[in-house]
């Protein structure tokens, strides 16, 4: 690192610990916030100028160089604080100034900024999964709006949602890729419906959205209609590094080590197994974020990483959910325990503090293998656009 | 070597299919499960009139004289429908420890309650610092006349807030971590100076952290006895246990052989793809695995060969990691469902990996079974 990034990863560690909010700190800030709670971070984000990493300086962005916005990444995962948005931040934020028109921009980038709109992600549907180009969720034109019907599900947060951008399919003829455009609606519309999907950590944070004739306005169009395969494609591109969650991993190890050592006395031969496994995980975290820091080092250089996310996500979900299996077995029997939903300290939760979150982490962890194109569909990537088999 | 049944074994086995597949789909056991009390005294109730709860306990006891091959097809079927009551805990490990080791008025006074389905159970070995260890016990218990008062704390106790008595590991001699010197006692659940602080597990059933003042037990089998007494129990316990893990893995793999055939991406059904194909017949063969062993076992325990002990402990390890994959793919292959509430794929899931942690994980016994073998 330059001196110059060194005092940039001070600057950023200095205000992490001076302005991270102490109320967010809570044990599961993934399922335990209020929407205002997790936004107020976002806030203060704002506030700093640093809300949003990768745009352009003219729509809100720092100005930060490459190495920069991986320092950032890398000092607020370790610290534990809770990413912005990713729906609104990373996703939408980036296909809006990139492909939206001026009124789209000047109406949507501000308001995502603040944090006064809160977004989810319309993609996936009951029967387009891995296979998302053949989403059906209909938008017909009338006139100067979109009659949009359709199912959409796995919607994260769409509870907190005030706008979704969706995939939906405006020419039903074309080849599946070709018919699909990008169309941004407000949950507020008559004929939105959120369902709530629980899943198995009995937390809610997924649901099924309902469209039922709800008119769009047809300026909530993005870029040229049945383009908005390409536009898709684009904003998975944008989770590129993020997707290693090396920062994530290492804060984890680090709990895991002070379980295992709370728990396990060290004349157990059961604890230099665990000694043993922590290890190779740790190696397998060392790897990954070497071949981080190579492909950091390649974009710095204006090199095009090709499909690097799909490693990416790979190890890192694998790496996960191997650390909270670990976890979840370092506890032992106070593994048999999950605290009910919505979190409340006066439910009695057996075991001490550091065990009361590991089961729903690791049930919720499964998921890791399965959303975002799951594990499998990543390795079909590299297998085609890598190997070229 | 294949399990034939004999006529009376496989009429077990059908009555048990029929009142679970009757009185216990997979929507009755939500409801069951998130019930006030956690589980269904009418199923108990009905359990009892099949003669469920006095299959496995010998005739001299006042049962059926099944045997560890009664539990297991019982239990096996009970892990197909995940059944939540407290049948291990009660018929299993209390009725086996009470059968085996108590006087001839503990065994009149108790075995008659567990069969008729009005006197549920609940074995208290497990403390704050014993992971896996029967040996690491702080409960104490002192002698007072011919009973014993017990001081000190159990945690995640299955079915305690069901059961009408505990069977308490206690110290009676020798220092924390010492094999001699600990005790079984039975002690009344509504005891003056025993208290219950009660939570859900991740299978959905209930559990609790018990505390121990001054609370009057009897003695069951010898003084400092305890740890071989568990030891026996627990060889019991996996012979069950690892019955319904193969019987929930059953139900997995038929899942998601079904899922594979049904859902279509990319034009065809999933499971024409080959990587999920290969990753099937893995399951395939894990669940032969480990349907295998689990016959392998329950024969043994119903034979008491001299190394039983090592046997469950190597079933225990082999059936867990078989589970734990079998289950990981049936959620992956699943995809979003596999994660949901509103599947039983994820209720297998989440009951697998129970399993798994009740007496130990599959990595304790594998060493276990290392260490046996070492020693023999």
């Amino acid at each position: 690192m330059s001196p110059e990034d060194v005092a940039f990863r001070d600057e950023v560690r200095a205000f992490i610990r001076d302005h991270y909010p102490e109320e967010m700190r809570v044990p599961n800030p993934e399922t335990d916030l209020t929407k205002e709670q997790s936004l107020l971070w976002h806030r203060i984000l704002y506030k700093k100028g640093w809300i949003a990493p990768l745009w352009p300086k003219e729509y809100g962005g720092p100005g930060w160089s490459i190495t920069q916005r991986f320092i950032f990444e890398q000092e607020t995962s370790r610290a534990g604080t809770l990413p912005p948005l990713a729906f609104s931040v990373t996703m939408v934020g980036p296909v809006i100034y990139t492909f939206g028109n001026e009124a789209q921009k000047k109406k949507f980038l501000p308001r995502i900024l603040s944090g006064q709109d809160w977004w989810c992600q319309g993609y996936s549907e009951p029967g387009s999964g891995s296979d998302l180009a053949t989403v059906r969720t209909k938008a017909v034109r009338d006139g100067d709006h979109y009659i949009v019907n359709g199912h959409k599900t796995w919607t994260t947060l769409a509870q907190h949602a005030d706008w979704i951008f969706c995939l939906v399919r405006t020419d039903p003829n074309a080849k599946p890729q070709s018919g699909i455009s990008f169309l941004l609606i407000d949950m507020k519309s008559p004929g939105v419906t959120v369902r709530p999907i629980i899943t198995i950590d009995a937390s809610h944070e997924v649901n099924d959205v309902f469209l039922e004739n709800v008119r769009v306005p047809v300026e909530n169009l993005v870029g040229e209609e049945n383009k908005g395969w390409t536009y898709a494609k684009f904003l998975l591109g944008n989770e590129r590094t993020s997707m290693a969650g090396i920062g994530r991993s290492t804060r984890y190890i680090g709990k895991l080590k002070q379980i295992v050592k709370a728990e396990i006395p060290a004349d157990d031969p059961a604890h230099l197994e665990f000694l043993r496994d922590i290890a190779r995980i740790e190696l397998d975290v060392l790897a990954l974020e070497a071949t981080e820091l190579r492909v950091v080092a390649q974009m710095a250089r204006g090199i095009d990483p090709g499909p690097a996310a799909s490693l990416f996500k790979i190890r890192g979900t694998e790496i996960f959910q191997d650390i909270t299996e670990l976890t979840h077995r370092a506890i032992g029997n106070y593994g048999l325990a999950i605290r009910e939903h919505p979190a409340s300290a006066n439910r009695f939760m057996p075991g001490p503090d550091y065990g009361h979150t590991a089961s729903e982490k690791y049930l919720n962890a499964r998921k890791l293998s399965i959303y975002g194109g799951s594990n499998e569909i990543q390795r079909n990537i590299i297998a085609k656009a890598v190997l070229r088999l | 070597m294949d399990i034939q049944f004999t006529e009376e074994q496989e009429l077990l086995r059908s009555s048990v299919q029929r009142l679970l597949r009757d009185q216990y789909d997979f929507e009755a056991r939500r409801k069951i499960a998130a019930s006030e009390e956690g589980f269904s005294r009418k199923q108990w109730a009905a359990f009892a009139e099949l003669g469920l709860l006095a299959a496995p306990f010998s005739e001299d006891a006042g049962g059926l004289g099944g045997g560890p091959l009664s539990t297991m097809i019982i239990m096996h079927e009970f892990g197909r429908h995940l059944v939540v009551e407290p049948f291990i805990e009660t018929v299993v490990l209390a009725g086996g420890l009470v059968e085996h080791v108590g006087t001839p008025e503990q065994r009149q006074g108790f075995i008659p309650g567990i069969i008729d389905g009005t006197k549920i159970w609940a074995l208290a070995w497990t403390e704050k610092a014993s992971r896996f260890d029967f040996a690491n016990v702080a409960t104490r218990a002192r002698r007072e006349g011919n009973d014993y008062v017990l001081n000190g704390a159990k945690t995640m106790v299955i079915a305690a807030p069901w059961a009408d008595y505990l069977i308490v590991s206690a110290r009676t001699s020798g220092g924390e971590r010492d094999r001699g010197g600990v005790s079984l006692f039975v002690v009344d659940r509504r005891a003056a100076g025993l208290d219950l602080q009660s939570f859900k597990t991740i299978d959905g059933r209930r559990a609790a952290d018990v505390s121990l003042r001054e609370v009057r037990g009897q003695l069951l089998g010898r003084e400092g006895e305890g740890v071989a007494l568990l030891e026996a129990g627990r060889d019991r316990a996996i012979g069950a246990l690892t019955a319904e893990a193969v019987g929930a893995i059953g139900e997995l793999n038929a899942a998601t052989l079904d899922y594979s055939k049904t859902r279509k991406q990319f034009g065809t059904t999933i499971g024409s793809f080959q990587v999920l194909q290969h990753r099937m017949v893995d399951m395939f063969i894990a669940h032969q695995e480990a349907l295998s062993l689990m016959q392998h076992l329950s024969l043994s325990l119903g034979t008491g060969d001299s190394g039983l002990s090592r046997l469950a402990s190597g079933a225990k390890s082999k059936i867990g990691y078989a589970g734990k994959f079998v289950a990981d793919q049936a959620v992956q292959l699943h995809g979003g469902m596999g994660m949901t509430d509103e599947l039983n794929v994820g209720h297998y899931f989440k009951r697998i990996s129970s399993i798994n942690i009740q007496f130990g994980d599959p990595a304790f016994h594998l060493l276990r079974y290392a260490q046996l073998g070492a020693a023999a």
